[in-house]
């Protein structure tokens, strides 16, 4: 049963990925990026790591997925012809293919994928335990989940700071409260 | 029958009504042959008609609570036609919306538009399945119970999106942009103020959760739920207010504004995906009032230790009617505000709230083996460490705002 599940999920979210590429309309692309994710939490969940399906599901269809979406909308994106590649394009992105293609082939070549039966042991509880987990992060990952907070807060300030600067550009873009000196 | 079998008779009856789900259950697996395949499917398919039926009947009687509510709150009778006091009318609006004609517009996108209300009802029933209804009464069980309720949420603002977005219509699409820009904001203080429940009772999983609180203090009068302490009163009122605006009520409803862009995303949209769309709402409503109940007023039990014998599922279904109620009342109250208004509370009060509650939550927890007198100071720190940011955000956010002057009018 499990098997079976595996394979249409799989079937799901590979497919929801070619989707997501070759689809021209961004929407669909950005719907079908959030079907992907679902697939892949799936396969999470079977794997009995709850924690991170669900952190999957809320961080990249709750956040990323909507921005996506706001950003779309905000640019009006309709698809429509697409202009032709430039050469940059062309080699940087067949630079990127092969890499990854030697990738693959290296890791089926010469990668293990007997892992040891300690690993095997630990990894189920690292992920399931909630404990264990946020135990982990505030000791072992200290350091970089303190990098990743630091960073985040020097984005945030960053918007700030755009924000600010456009405000001012525009003073009459302001909104009007009802007690405002005129 | 003397007053000591009157007793026991009286316990097993309410033993008897709490374990009666149990007991068709059990029931209805006896009749079926002992594949355990079979049982799991069949208990998972109980677990389903039950959650449909459970909710979707209160679905219904809430409409006819909240039409005939609003009536009686603007001095009107409401629906009284349709059988005893108009209770059949969710019926006859059910077969009303199926029969009426299903009109998409020739420029939307058909699929997104088909897809938007079945996706807004199915991220409704997800996270309805999480909520425990009763002490046996938890369809789904997850160690990480709560990430699972906002993870199944937030899916939803994807659902209005589609539908504003497909519909291609302008009205729509702003009320996409609304929509999408109001649930990411009340998300974060929804999602701060659950925290400091998580933090008290060290789990993520609603039946700890409900575990942590099913005690009785003052002999047995007053319950240990999380709205009886400082930060759980304030956390509260953040948590619902932020729970107004996620599931789009009045006074949030901008992203169906009708004095501004007709219906918003709901302007396309006729018949039963319309009467979809209702329903998922409800259903949004439903599992966060749900939560809301679980995080602070103790889930399923009884308000007061004697109080026990009645069954925990009516308990919680009484809550759950409460804080349905607390919705319309404030719809029937509160005037719409404006968009700016809106951001400005979410990101100007709430999130600052939300974070000064996690501040007291921890000071609530580093002084719990204060005793005595100490315990006054304790409540009274705690109470001060709210209502003081409180009054000061306040007084700083409405500086400047005075009663309105009219130019030409008295």
């Amino acid at each position: 049963m499990p098997a079976i599940l595996f394979y249409i999920f799989s079937a799901l979210t590979l497919a929801a990925a070619i989707g997501l590429v070759a689809n021209r309309n961004a929407v669909a692309s950005a719907l079908s990026f959030f079907v992907c994710l679902c697939g892949i939490s799936v396969l999470f969940v079977m794997l009995d790591a709850h924690l991170l399906a669900f952190l999957l599901i809320l961080v990249y269809a709750g956040a990323v997925v909507a921005l996506f979406l706001f950003i779309i909308m905000l640019l009006d994106m309709h698809g429509g012809k697409r202009p032709p590649f430039k050469k940059m394009t062309i080699v940087a992105s067949s630079i990127a293919g092969a890499l990854l293609i030697f990738g693959a082939f290296s890791f089926f070549a010469r990668g293990q994928f007997s892992t040891d039966e300690l690993a095997l042991a630990q990894a189920p509880a690292f992920f399931t335990d909630l404990k264990i987990y946020g135990a982990k992060l505030f000791t072992t990952y200290m350091l970089p989940v303190q990098l990743v907070g630091f960073l985040l807060l020097v984005g945030m300030l960053g918007v700030i700071v755009i924000s600010k600067k456009h405000e001012e550009k525009e003073p009459g873009d302001r909104i009007q409260e009802p007690g405002d000196k005129p | 029958m003397n007053p000591f079998t009157a007793t026991i008779w009286f316990k097993s009856f309410a033993d008897w009504a709490e374990n009666l789900p149990v007991r068709i259950h059990d029931w209805i697996l006896g009749l079926l042959p002992a594949w355990p395949w079979l049982h799991w499917l069949t208990t998972a398919l109980l677990a389903i008609v039950l959650i449909l039926t459970f909710y979707g009947l209160f679905f219904a009687m809430i409409t006819v609570t909240e039409r005939k509510g609003l009536g009686r709150f603007q001095n009107r009778p409401g629906p009284n036609r349709t059988g005893p006091f108009g209770l059949i009318q969710p019926f006859a609006d059910a077969v009303k919306a199926i029969c009426k004609e299903d009109i998409v517009p020739a420029a939307a996108d058909k699929v997104l538009h088909f897809i938007a209300p079945c996706a807004t009802v199915f991220f409704g029933l997800l996270t309805l399945a999480i909520i425990p209804a009763g002490r046996h009464f938890t369809a789904l069980n997850l160690d990480a119970g709560l990430l699972y309720f906002f993870a199944a949420g937030a899916a939803s603002e994807l659902a209005i999106f589609m539908a504003g977005w497909s519909s291609h219509n302008k009205y729509s699409l702003l009320s996409a942009m609304r929509a999408l820009a109001q649930l990411i904001s009340f998300e974060l203080p929804l999602l701060l103020v659950t925290v400091p429940v998580v933090m008290v009772a060290g789990t993520l999983s609603l039946p700890g959760i409900i575990a942590q609180q099913g005690a009785w203090t003052l002999g047995g009068l007053v319950p240990a739920w999380n709205f009886f302490t400082p930060w759980g009163f304030f956390g509260f009122i953040v948590f619902f207010i932020a729970a107004l605006a996620e599931t789009n009520r009045c006074p949030f409803d901008l992203p169906e504004g009708e004095s501004e862009i007709i219906a918003g995303h709901l302007t396309e949209y006729s018949g039963f995906k319309y009467a979809l769309f209702f329903m998922g709402e409800y259903f949004g409503m439903l599992a966060l009032s749900g939560l809301g109940v679980t995080l602070f007023f103790g889930g399923w039990n009884a308000p007061c230790e004697f109080l026990q014998f009645i069954p925990s599922y009516c308990w919680f279904t009484i809550k759950l009617f409460m804080m349905m109620f607390m919705f319309i009342w404030i719809r029937a109250t509160l005037l719409r505000l404006r968009i700016d208004q809106l951001m400005r509370l979410a990101w100007k009060l709430l999130v600052p709230l939300a974070l000064i509650n996690l501040v007291v939550v921890a000071f609530w927890l580093r002084t719990g083996d204060w005793a005595g007198p100490l315990q006054l100071v304790r409540w009274a720190v705690a109470i001060l460490l709210e209502l003081v940011p409180f009054i000061l955000i306040g007084r700083h956010m409405s500086k400047g705002l005075g009663p309105r002057k009219y130019k030409y009018a008295q």
